[in-house]
């Protein structure tokens, strides 16, 4: 697990090697043995210096979570235990010898806090290794002195970009930022450190924060700290709407920690970690956007027995917004794409979206002019169906038009081996509606992208009544190669994501039908954690699209459709007022051309707007627009739209944006807790309608005692 | 309870808040000690009966810490047994060292006390003290901090106050302040600041810009735009207040209190002190009242305080014949005036700070004094004297012709 050894010259190894994982990690064992081999070091008088280093492509890739939740149960144990580690690590720093990290490969989260703790920090020059604290993005803090060293080492000022985003760079940037001290090549590294060791490292290795006169750059008590905190904090907060708390906790820490010496600032940071521990911003982020979206891209839904695809050749039909994404998506894995529109000068409009996108990556140097050459070799922009013969999978993005996409289905099948799945890119109409058009409807299935296609990592698959495993699998497949996060629905209006997306919007336009301030209902989406608020969010939807598509609804269920309190805010907009969305200027907002958008004047006019004391508090506004999304989800598991939990949060985080700290729309009601959200939920049908209502699947849980999750 | 008596207010003139002030070359120590002074001479006052000296000061470190009314006191040849105090509330510290002063009479504790204050903001710059609101990312972040000109502005954007309006109230000001002047409303107050051959450097408050106009505003750009827009402090705002939609700036320099040098002294005792020193008494202290309010909003306090201090005395608003504000920004008296619904002929009517500047640790004092004045010379009988102060207070006391 961790390789030890002594040369000649007194230079001692210590090598990280976890022989039974994939990479390097934290956790009791390894670092057992990592003490036991820092301290051996310490002790043996012989022993000049020290490397740590990794015998893996890696160096440590940062704490094991599935322990680190188990082993932070109990506070008073977690903090013990965090306290240690801080020891050991200290010890690292006041060896009175040198010891270097040769950095091979990624270092992060705790990995990359023992290279802290060394007195230099030689990484290789590998592009591809990434150096950083990403605690910040799972509702963590660096908890093993990243928050102290970071600052005291690089200023305040550079320190909290990287703690607060978790930003991972490349070695040439960490060197750049000071969080390096050397880049050699990847051949040298151990070479260097040797050398480093046993000339200058002999009288440099006291820390600067272990020297007289010591001051942390850019602290708190400097003029310049100040101004730094002071913004700061109002960014901060401008950014997280107070919603993670392990947020402020890194700023507490690093304002905290280096008013005092580093030892004390130590401790500081050991409590504020076994807060966020405590957490359960921290529980729903690491379950959500680690081990569930990790499941997600192991696609642990697939079914069992059906052997793997793989994918050489895809085409697309309409090569508009989502056609071009989704080329761009699979050209990107190295498919071959057939981009077929109507016209030969659409597809290659289509076509050209792709080379835009490579045009940027040229000039941010992540690609070369031979990169983009090659990849767009892969797509062929063309009208005729011909073109399709040999593709393993097409992909239909045409309008959202029964009989159109109809029609091309059935051309498309025409040039299909039989083998061949047939996949539509819809996001409203039912899926096995469509597959009426195919010669194969088992063959047929829903891949819902969104948009755009290249920033957003998510694919919606939607099995159809007659869709097999087969093809589920298969498709499953595809959306791995195209290297995005599959989360398996079945079909239903509006599937999952949709469905589930549009309560939030229908339940902001309600409001301002009841007379709620508009201020208050997109400050409280934005509170809530939402990217936006409902009414900015529906005229970028385009309130027209929202209309039209309820008219269908209308139109499909008959008597069966149920009217609700946005569908007048709609009508009188899109009908009356011709407000039709952001793309037309004008909507909920003004889109002034020279400025931002602003809340259109005109609005309280039509939506009259209830006296001040009459206006509900923000908090209750919040949990209207996220207590609504968290019921429908429930009811989609329990009409099975979504058949597992876990991607119900994960579709919920990465489709539309619900907030993270939440950690998804099931995992919301888990942190509420079953019961009282069932109750909750009662008071809100009460007052506001029926479709709060608790489905039967909550109640029998809250009788049960019972969560979604156990951990 | 005893009676507290105003029996003298003197003040200095007060000079631009910068290297090129009038006063940037007094010594805060030398303000303080000018009042002092100029309490005792003027008044042939047997210092001994005067039991303490609490002064306002808002940034009391450097040469304005460790206790700066004491030292003035030991500087100023004061009677040994006069204990020194300075005390902070922030922009109303003045009015308040008043008020502990007056409180000190009326328990029965002390016989006669001085309050006041001293501020060289020139020398001793704001945010000097440090503090825990802003950079403690534990306090800020939970209690949405935002500046003090970010509340201004969204004071004026809540209650609806436009740029034309804080203007408009800007060149009022001003005006007002220059007739004050003119007439010599000031001059029973004003001590000039003289230097060590007894040659005057200052007589005359230097901040005011009398030629103001909506025009010569108008040019101004507002000061908070950058800070609330790019710094985050316009979306703490609106998360603490989301009734609004976004923050409109409309402050800037010339609309906003100023930022000059001066201090401030007022004799305050019970009857019998008065007669003992044979002083006649000016003005009878009625009540005072300080007050938390909401701290984002930061500085809508005084109509709480007002009201607080009203109710105290058992009057109301029509009882008061004159009010006092601190003018810190135009809509915090703007938005005070719609509370309390009182005519703009009946508040500040020598103008204020927009013209004349704020002393962070003396205003209180100041315009306390200016009321003492302006009763006497209008021949009006009530004042209600107010600020709005940071973390968002109020502080308010009511005087009476005596």
């Amino acid at each position: 697990m961790i390789d030890y050894s002594v040369d000649s010259t007194g230079v001692a190894s210590i090598v990280w090697n976890m022989a039974e994982r994939p990479m390097n990690v934290m956790n009791g064992e390894s670092l057992a043995a990592f003490s036991d081999a820092v301290y051996k070091a310490i002790n043996d008088k012989g022993v000049k210096g020290v490397i740590v280093t990794s015998a893996k492509n890696d160096f440590v890739a940062g704490a094991d979570l599935v322990n680190l939740l188990k082993e932070s149960a109990d506070a008073a144990k977690a903090l013990a235990n965090s306290f240690k580690l801080q020891k050991l690590f200290r010890d690292i720093e006041k060896a009175g010898k040198p010891f270097v990290a040769a950095i091979n490969g990624t270092a992060l989260g705790g990995g990359y806090e023992i290279c802290l703790a060394c007195h230099r920090r030689i990484a290789a020059d590998n592009p591809k290794a990434l150096i950083g604290l990403p605690e910040a993005t799972i509702g963590l803090l660096p908890g093993a002195g990243g928050t102290q060293r970071l600052p005291r080492m690089i200023g305040v000022s550079k320190a909290l970009p990287m703690l607060l985003e978790g930003k991972k760079v490349d070695p040439k940037t960490a060197l750049g930022l000071g969080m390096v001290d050397e880049v050699v090549p990847a051949a040298d590294l151990l070479a260097r450190a040797k050398d480093w060791i046993l000339g200058d490292g002999q009288s440099s290795h006291v820390k600067p924060w272990d020297q007289k006169g010591f001051r942390v750059p850019e602290a708190a008590n400097t003029p310049r700290g100040a101004q730094v905190f002071t913004a700061g904090n109002a960014m901060l907060r401008a950014k997280t709407y107070g919603n993670y708390p392990n947020a402020q906790y890194i700023m507490s820490c690093v304002y905290e920690g280096t008013l005092v010496d580093i030892d004390t600032g130590l401790k500081i940071e050991s409590r504020y970690f076994v807060a966020c521990t405590q957490s359960k911003e921290a529980r729903n982020m690491i379950r959500s956007l680690f081990f569930s979206i990790g499941e997600a891209n192991k696609l642990a839904n697939r079914p069992k027995g059906v052997p793997t695809q793989s994918y050489t050749k895809i085409g697309i039909l309409g090569a508009g917004m989502m056609g071009a994404g989704i080329a761009w998506a699979a050209s990107s894995a190295g498919l071959q794409v057939v981009l077929l529109d109507t016209t030969q000068e659409a597809a290659e409009k289509g076509k050209a979206y792709s080379a835009g996108l490579l045009d940027k990556r040229i000039k941010a140097k992540k690609a070369t002019e031979a990169d983009k050459e090659k990849q767009l070799g892969l797509i062929k922009a063309t009208t005729s169906y011909e073109d399709l013969k040999g593709c393993e999978l097409v992909i239909e993005a045409v309008f959202e038009d029964r009989a159109i996409k109809a029609d091309v289905t059935r051309k498309a099948e025409a040039q299909l081996e039989p083998t061949a799945i047939f996949a539509s890119n819809t996001s409203t109409l039912p899926i096995t509606g469509l597959a009426e058009a195919s010669a194969r409807p088992a063959n047929f299935i829903g891949l819902h992208f969104f948009s755009p296609v290249d920033k957003m990592p998510l694919v919606e698959i939607i099995r159809g009544k007659q869709t097999s495993d087969e093809t589920l699998a298969r498709a499953m497949d595809f959306v791995k190669k195209i290297r995005k996060t599959p989360i398996v629905v079945n079909d239903s209006r509006g599937f999952y994501t949709s469905r589930v997306f549009a309560t939030y919007v229908t339940e902001g336009l309600t409001m301002l039908a009841e007379g709620v301030n508009p201020a208050i209902i997109e400050n409280a989406g934005k509170a809530a954690g939402m990217p936006v608020g409902p009414l900015a969010l529906a005229d970028e939807v385009s309130l027209e699209l929202m209309h039209r598509v309820r008219a269908q609804t209308k139109k499909d269920l008959g008597d069966a459709y149920k009217s609700d309190g946005s569908e007048p805010v709609l009508q009188l907009m899109v009908e009356k007022l011709g407000r039709i969305g952001k793309k037309a200027g004008k909507g909920f907002y003004d889109y002034p051309a020279d400025g931002k958008k602003r809340l259109w004047k005109g609005l309280a006019e039509h939506f009259p707007v209830k006296p001040e004391t009459e206006q509900p508090a923000l908090a209750d506004v919040i949990k209207r627009l996220i207590y609504i999304q968290s019921v429908e989800t429930a009811r989609c598991i329990e009409e099975k739209v979504v058949l597992d939990v876990r991607d119900a949060d994960v579709g919920s985080i990465m489709g539309w944006g619900f907030p993270p700290f939440r950690g998804g729309t099931i995992s919301n009601i888990d942190t509420v807790g079953v019961k009282p959200f069932v109750a909750e939920c009662d008071q809100l049908a009460q007052k506001f309608g029926a479709r709060f209502t608790p489905p039967k699947l909550l109640r029998d849980m809250a009788d049960q005692g019972k969560s979604f999750y156990t951990v | 309870m005893t009676e507290a008596f105003i029996y003298d207010a003197v003040r200095t003139p007060r000079g631009k808040g910068r290297a090129s002030g009038a006063l940037h070359e007094v010594t805060p120590m030398r303000l303080a000690t000018t009042v002092l002074e100029a309490v005792r001479d003027r008044n042939e006052l047997d210092t001994s009966l005067v039991d303490d000296v609490v002064l306002g000061c808002v940034m009391p470190v450097g040469e304005q810490g460790a206790d700066i009314a004491r030292v003035a006191v030991i500087q100023s040849g004061y009677a040994e047994t006069t204990a020194g105090v300075q005390i902070n509330r922030f922009c109303a510290s003045g009015l308040e060292a008043c008020n502990m002063a007056a409180a000190q009479v009326m328990s029965g504790q002390s016989q006669m006390a001085i309050g006041g204050g001293v501020e060289s903001m020139s020398r001793v710059p704001m945010g000097s003290d440090g503090g825990a609101w802003s950079t403690d990312p534990a306090v800020a972040l939970p209690t949405y901090f935002v500046p003090q000109g970010i509340s201004a502005d969204l004071i004026a954007t809540k209650y609806g106050f436009s740029r034309d309006d804080v203007d408009a109230y800007a060149v009022e000001s001003q005006k007002r302040a220059k007739r004050s002047w003119d007439e010599g409303r000031f001059k029973k107050s004003i001590v000039p600041v003289k230097d060590i051959n007894g040659l005057t450097v200052l007589d005359r408050d230097e901040h005011m810009r009398p030629d103001t106009t909506m025009q010569t505003l108008a040019a101004l750009e507002p000061s908070f735009a950058t800070l609330g827009e790019q710094f985050g402090f316009d979306s703490v705002a609106t998360q603490r207040y989301p009734e609004v939609e976004r923050i409109e700036h409309v402050h800037h320099a010339g609309n906003s209190s100023g930022i000059v040098d001066g201090a401030a002294a007022v004799l305050i005792g019970n009857a019998e002190a008065g007669k003992k020193a044979g002083l006649k008494p000016r003005a009878r202290i009625r009540a005072f009242a300080s007050v938390g309010s909401e701290p984002t909003i930061m500085l809508t306090g005084p109509s709480f305080a007002a009201e607080k201090a009203l109710k105290i005395a058992g009057m109301t608003p029509s009882d008061i014949d004159l009010w006092e504000l601190n003018e810190a920004f135009a809509s915090v008296v703007l938005r005070f005036m719609q509370a309390l619904n009182i005519p703009h002929d009946k508040i500040n009517v020598n103008g204020g700070a927009i013209a004349l500047g704020h002393p962070l640790g003396a205003t209180g004092a100041m315009i306390l004094g200016t009321m003492v004045d302006e009763l006497e010379r209008s021949g009006k009988s009530t004042a209600l004297v107010t600020l709005c102060v940071g973390a968002g207070m109020g502080t308010a006391t009511i005087i009476e012709r005596v």
